[in-house]
């Protein structure tokens, strides 16, 4: 008998081959019943309409893209490595700039009833606002496009990431408090020895939201600005009618998304505890 | 008794919470006063809703009383201090530390200027005299809760506070395990002769372990009615102290405090709030023993010979 996991690989491949193998079979140009005209031999192929193409083309065009990713061949082509590398710098240096804010104020949130009650209405009305609403007075005040993805970046990440810490450090439970209370630890030994130990599982649940959240946003924000970037990537190719290209950047997408996840997963680990 | 002042005394102590609908406060104890001497053992029982724990947590610093107060070596009582350690019901031990790490939580606080060396060392003596030398390094969701428990003592006494404060440390744990624990508790007490003020329920526990009991009528409006002198020769042990001619009279008359006597002096006004003090064992001394009991009491002798 095969282990569970074992036989969760061999449903996932079957359901991988089934998928590609419907795709490849719906997505073949019809067979030319008479020689092609030179028109047609202009167009690649007998086919009066465009169609999805077909995984074989996009796995070898991912093969090529792939084996060579850094390359840079002027604004409009360059690798496919160079474009995420954009958008992860983008994404990083907006999210560590959230969390240094987040976090911190998270915890006086947190901590004190006084400062959950006076700032919990400016929360709530600029949370739900969307982070590409931010875009144009962003573009306005910073005026520079590149800063402002960042900006975006920075403003969506951050209410995952300070509701979630205001709630751990609120929610530390008070037995420990009292602890740290009888062992007359200063405020300061409580926050960093108590409190943020406690409140850890917590916050990283936010920090990983966040990045999701982040990364999706990204996406939009370089459709928006242009330039660089796998957002813009994507936008660039469905102008050049180049759909094995974007249906390539948007498995790109995932497979980053998922990365960047499994490491905050990583770290959520490290600070998980059992009660 | 001696002129001596007492480590701690408690004056006149009172906690009342204001009622919900504008009616008289609600008072839970009122003028409750409480003397502990220098390396004594003293438990306090009584039924749920007098007022034990309150009593306690304002002793350790954590919860005020609504008048009186507690005077330490000449100091009043104004929030926690490492003087006064405390063992909860629950544990509270930090689970993303191991239990080596949750006692050098409590000995660095205690002994900021020590190295890492002398923490960890110290902290594991306190471990292996509760029994814990193999599995210092384990997290407490990994450890049962006879365990934890250890571990929690080993942190207060490590801390060396002058009064130690145990809140029903055993309430959560079987029979068995609570056995094995009150054996270790009184071995790792008489070796550091620390002053303790315990609340519990378990009448057994309370003449194996204290000096004296402290009996607590039922709330509202609790007091202390009587102190009594556990008159039992020590070092005592689980396996023999029921063999001793007095110790079902202690038991019976705890026993009939708390199922009769408590809920009718509750109901009783009186005057004068210093608790009675009451030997259950002192007319035995003199007086020639019934026979039967004289029997039990030799048999006691001989196999500690």
């Amino acid at each position: 008998m095969m282990s569970l996991n074992m036989r969760a690989t061999v449903v996932a491949l079957v359901f991988l081959a089934v998928l590609l193998g419907l795709w490849e079979a719906m997505n073949q140009p019809p067979e030319a019943s008479e020689a092609l005209t030179e028109f047609e031999l202009l167009m690649g192929g007998a086919d009066d309409q465009a169609r999805v193409p077909p995984p074989s083309q996009v796995l070898a065009l991912a093969w090529q893209e792939l084996s060579n990713p850094f390359y840079d061949a002027g604004p409009n082509d360059k690798g496919i490595g160079i474009q995420l590398a954009y958008s992860l710098y983008r994404v990083l240096t907006g999210y560590f700039a959230a969390a240094l804010i987040a976090i911190p104020l998270g915890f006086v949130i947190g901590m004190s009833p006084l400062m959950y009650r006076a700032l919990n209405p400016f929360i709530q009305v600029l949370r739900p606002i969307s982070p590409l609403a931010w875009m144009p007075l962003a573009l306005f005040i910073i005026k520079d496009s590149e800063q402002s993805a960042i900006f975006v970046i920075f403003i969506c990440s951050i209410w995952p990431m300070l509701i979630n810490t205001a709630f751990g450090v609120a929610n530390v439970r008070s037995d420990w408090i009292r602890v740290a209370q009888t062992h007359e630890l200063s405020p300061w030994r409580t926050a960093w020895s108590v409190i943020l130990p406690a409140a850890a599982p917590t916050i990283l649940t936010g920090m990983r939201i966040s990045i999701g959240i982040a990364w999706l946003v990204i996406v939009a924000a370089e459709m928006l600005v242009g330039g660089t970037g796998i957002g813009y990537y994507v936008w660039n190719e469905w102008n050049n009618l180049d759909l094995n290209s974007v249906i390539f950047s948007i498995l790109m997408i995932g497979v980053v998304g998922m990365l960047l996840d499994m490491a905050l997963s990583a770290v959520s680990r490290l600070v998980a505890y059992e009660e | 008794m001696t002129d001596k002042k007492p480590l701690v005394s408690v004056e006149g102590l009172s906690k009342a919470y204001p009622s919900p609908n504008k009616g008289p406060d609600l008072v839970v104890f009122k003028d409750v006063n409480i003397a502990l001497e220098k390396g004594e053992f003293v438990c306090i029982i009584g039924h749920s809703g007098c007022g034990k724990s309150t009593i306690l947590n304002v002793l350790a610093g954590l919860d005020e009383a609504s008048s009186g107060g507690v005077i330490m070596e000449g100091k009043e009582v104004a929030g926690p201090s490492l003087d006064r350690g405390v063992v909860f019901q629950n544990y509270s031990l930090m689970p993303w530390l191991s239990a080596l790490q949750n006692v050098n939580f409590g000995v660095r606080a205690r002994f900021p200027s020590w190295s890492a060396e002398q923490v960890e060392a110290h902290s594991k003596k306190y471990l292996e005299m509760v029994g814990l030398s193999t599995t210092m390094d384990r997290k407490p969701s990994q450890l049962s809760g006879g365990m934890r428990q250890r571990v929690s003592i080993a942190r207060a006494f490590a801390t060396q506070p002058k009064l130690l404060l145990l809140d029903e440390p055993f309430g959560a744990l079987d029979a068995l395990t609570r056995g094995i624990i009150q054996d270790e508790l009184i071995k790792i007490w008489s070796e550091s002769q620390q002053t303790v003020f315990m609340i519990t329920h378990d009448v057994d526990e309370a003449i194996l372990l204290a000096d004296r009991v402290l009996l607590m009528t039922n709330g509202p409006e609790a007091k202390i009615a009587e102190s009594v002198t556990i008159n039992l020769p020590r070092p005592r042990q689980r396996s023999n102290i029921i063999e001793h001619p007095g110790y079902y009279k202690i038991r019976n008359h705890l026993v009939d405090f708390l199922v009769n006597r408590s809920g009718e002096l509750a109901l009783r006004e009186s005057s004068d709030n210093s608790p009675v003090i009451v030997d259950p064992t002192d007319d035995m001394t003199d007086e020639p023993e019934p026979t039967d009991i004289k029997l039990v009491a030799s048999e006691s002798e001989q196999p500690a010979a």
